[in-house]
């Protein structure tokens, strides 16, 4: 036991001395979470638009004043002519352009149809489609409003989002970038410090020494637990603090299930290591063959559901997967293990495989 | 003979086609300073993993202290020291950080086990604060030896201690290993040095994964079958190129400021002499010496 405590303490030295680690460890959750919190939303505001209003009545000017004050869109420019259209969207400010037919209102009165024209620069088709969306949502909003006496019947669908009301990017983002970053710091920083033993050649020492191979895994595993522990109360913290995320449901059943998680990476680690002696291979491996298919493939941008089968079997077989469905069951919708049973075992399952396979493959000799 | 500590019978190491141990046999008595010399790549290191338990051998027994380097490698673990080649201790760490860490390691204290560490400890301990990679080579290097002997090994492992150490640092720690000797240790020492043969008890000279000659560096002079003269010339690499072309010559090897000349059989130092001067040679010098354990040595991996 006193060998190794001895061992850990080493192994403390080893991070709080190297100041580039400890960036990592602390800078990057904050960094991370500020920057998919606050930056990259896929939320659109203030998108530019240029209208081409040749009626100039009454309506026109409602539907205008509605779209522009629906804080989604700028009016970038009032076009003279349907010509200018393209040229307004070569210059690329201008994102969406309306067209109104002329003698707008006096048709919508006679006929009771009146034509719009929308068009989106689709050269972003996920923008184009979103300012398409709620250009459209907002003219119908206006005709339903105005119809509000003659129409005799009307279905009006009363939408409330669940866990989420106003679809905060940012509740999405949190559980991921737990998943994300525990993955990294877990897996890569153990990879790491196992290898650099190997490139000092201080490994020969160990190895010969009395400790034992599990003594020596432990040893090195249980700093980065820790840490990786603080990592995820951080950004616990921070999504709370900051973005108001939720934890509705146990905050010590979501720590316990951090701990399994932190366990399955740090044993993939401990095995990434006992593959390579080199630590830039290391890092290799465990930013490809874990980190990308972490942010890819667990449907942590990306949703599973819309991908082939093929990768939808892949995405299957990655454990990042549960721990997000796991921690976002347990955060935004307040369930209990009574719900998240099944991919806790999994996660449990993948634990113990990584884990026994990176004791046998620790070698106690050299090569 | 004394009990035996380490005993090699046949041992065969390859890696993939490179044969590294090639049916090595020699025993080690207890308490024996015993040196391997031998350029790189003769197989030392190899060897020395092989004794430490980091390799396992291909064929034959390896046995320290009675223990099978392959059945018994834990308890072998616990009483040998090692030090590897390269500066292998946590530059990260200061020097006391890192004794006191293989100390734990090894189940003791650096409190203990003062008295065998404390004439080497105590040159580096005014700097004990320091980190270990900010030291100069001699003073990396007796912080090695301390990690290894903190744990009262009983016998110690050192892979080419001296190698990029100056010459002063170099005959310190000589001196230590001789004290440690005294303390009851068994040492097995690696080097490429030649002139550090004469300091062992018993010398294998190893060249290629084999061992060409044991013995005491006396018996390895006595041995000398060749007449030597020490030749002295003004400009020593023309001299070394023509002395080569002189009739009767076995081999010549430039030694500091001098030309070491060896003669199958007895040769005539004046005709030398002449022979020199007749190629414009200024001052010339020729004494006959006797050989020294470099000499020897280059006659045996010659051979």
């Amino acid at each position: 036991m006193k060998r190794f405590r001895g061992f850990v303490v080493k192994e403390f030295y080893h991070i709080f001395r190297d100041y580039r680690t400890l960036l990592i460890l602390f800078g990057m959750p904050a960094v991370q979470l500020l920057l998919f919190g606050y930056v990259l939303t896929n939320e659109i505001k203030d998108a530019k638009i240029a209208i081409y209003d040749p009626s100039k009545d009454v309506a026109t000017r409602k539907i205008t004043d509605k779209i522009l004050s629906s804080g989604y869109f700028i009016l970038e420019k009032n076009l003279n002519s349907v010509s200018e259209i393209e040229p307004v969207f070569r210059q690329g400010e201008v994102k969406l352009a309306l067209v109104f037919e002329t003698g707008f209102a006096g048709k919508l009165e006679k006929t009771g149809t009146a034509r719009i024209q929308i068009i989106g620069d689709a050269s972003d088709p996920n923008t184009a489609n979103m300012l398409v969306n709620y250009a459209t949502g907002i003219i119908t909003n206006y005709l339903v409003s105005m119809n509000a006496k003659q129409v005799p019947s009307q279905i009006i669908p009363e939408v409330r989002m669940m866990y989420n009301g106003e679809l905060k990017g940012v509740y999405m983002f949190v559980p991921g970038l737990m998943a994300m970053l525990l993955m990294l710091i877990s897996a890569l920083m153990t990879s790491l410090s196992i290898t650099r033993e190997k490139e000092l050649g201080t490994m020969e020492l160990l190895l010969v020494s009395p400790l034992r191979p599990s003594q020596i895994i432990i040893g090195k595993v249980f700093p980065y637990v820790f840490l990786s522990f603080v990592d995820a109360c951080i950004i616990l913290g921070l999504g709370n603090a900051v973005f108001g995320v939720p934890i509705r449901g146990s905050v010590a059943l979501l720590l316990l299930e951090s701990f399994l998680f932190i366990t399955m990476a740090l044993s993939l680690g401990i095995l990434i290591s006992s593959m390579t002696s080199s630590q830039q291979v290391a890092m290799l491996i465990s930013l490809v063959v874990l980190m990308l298919p972490t942010i890819l493939l667990s449907g942590f941008i990306f949703p599973v559901e819309n991908m082939p089968w093929i990768l939808q079997i892949l995405c299957y077989c990655m454990p990042p997967k549960y721990y997000i469905t796991i921690i976002k069951s347990i955060m935004l919708q307040g369930n209990g293990i009574v719900y998240v049973w099944r991919e806790t075992l999994i996660l449990a399952g993948f634990t113990s495989l990584f884990l026994t396979l990176s004791i046998k493959k620790f070698n106690v000799r050299l090569a | 003979m004394h009990p035996v500590s380490v005993r090699v019978d046949n041992l065969t190491k390859r890696f993939s086609e490179t044969v590294a141990l090639d049916d090595i046999t020699f025993h080690v008595g207890k308490g024996e300073l015993f040196g391997f010399i031998g350029p790189d790549g003769a197989g030392k290191t190899t060897l020395f993993r092989i004794l430490t338990t980091l390799l396992l051998p291909d064929r034959g027994t390896c046995t320290v202290e009675g223990c099978d380097v392959v059945k018994d490698y834990k308890r072998i673990r616990n009483m040998s020291g090692y030090m590897p080649g390269r500066f292998s201790l946590y530059q990260d760490l200061t020097v006391e950080e890192n004794l006191n860490f293989f100390a734990t390691i090894f189940g003791t204290t650096v409190h203990e086990n003062y008295d065998l560490i404390k004439d080497i400890y105590q040159q580096i301990e005014p700097f004990k604060d320091r980190k270990a990679g900010k030291l100069s080579g001699g003073m990396k290097q007796k912080l090695a030896l301390s990690c290894a002997l903190i744990h009262k090994p009983e016998i110690l492992f050192l892979d080419e201690p001296t190698t990029g150490v100056d010459a002063v640092s170099r005959l310190e720690f000589w001196e230590m290993l001789k004290r440690l000797k005294e303390a009851g240790i068994t040492i097995l020492v690696s080097t490429p040095y030649m002139d550090e043969a004469s300091l062992c008890d018993r010398v294998a000279l190893m060249q290629n994964g084999r061992i060409m000659s044991i013995s005491t560096p006396l018996e390895v002079i006595r041995n000398y079958p060749l007449t030597l003269y020490s030749v002295k010339a003004g400009d020593i690499y023309q001299l070394l190129g023509e002395l080569r072309n002189y009739p009767g010559v076995h081999s010549v090897y430039a030694f500091g400021q001098s030309a070491h000349v060896a003669f199958k059989g007895p040769a005539n130092q004046a005709d030398l002499a002449a022979w020199l001067k007749a190629k414009n040679h200024q001052s010339v010098e020729i004494t006959p010496i006797e050989a020294n354990i470099e000499d020897c040595f280059m006659e045996l991996m010659t051979a």
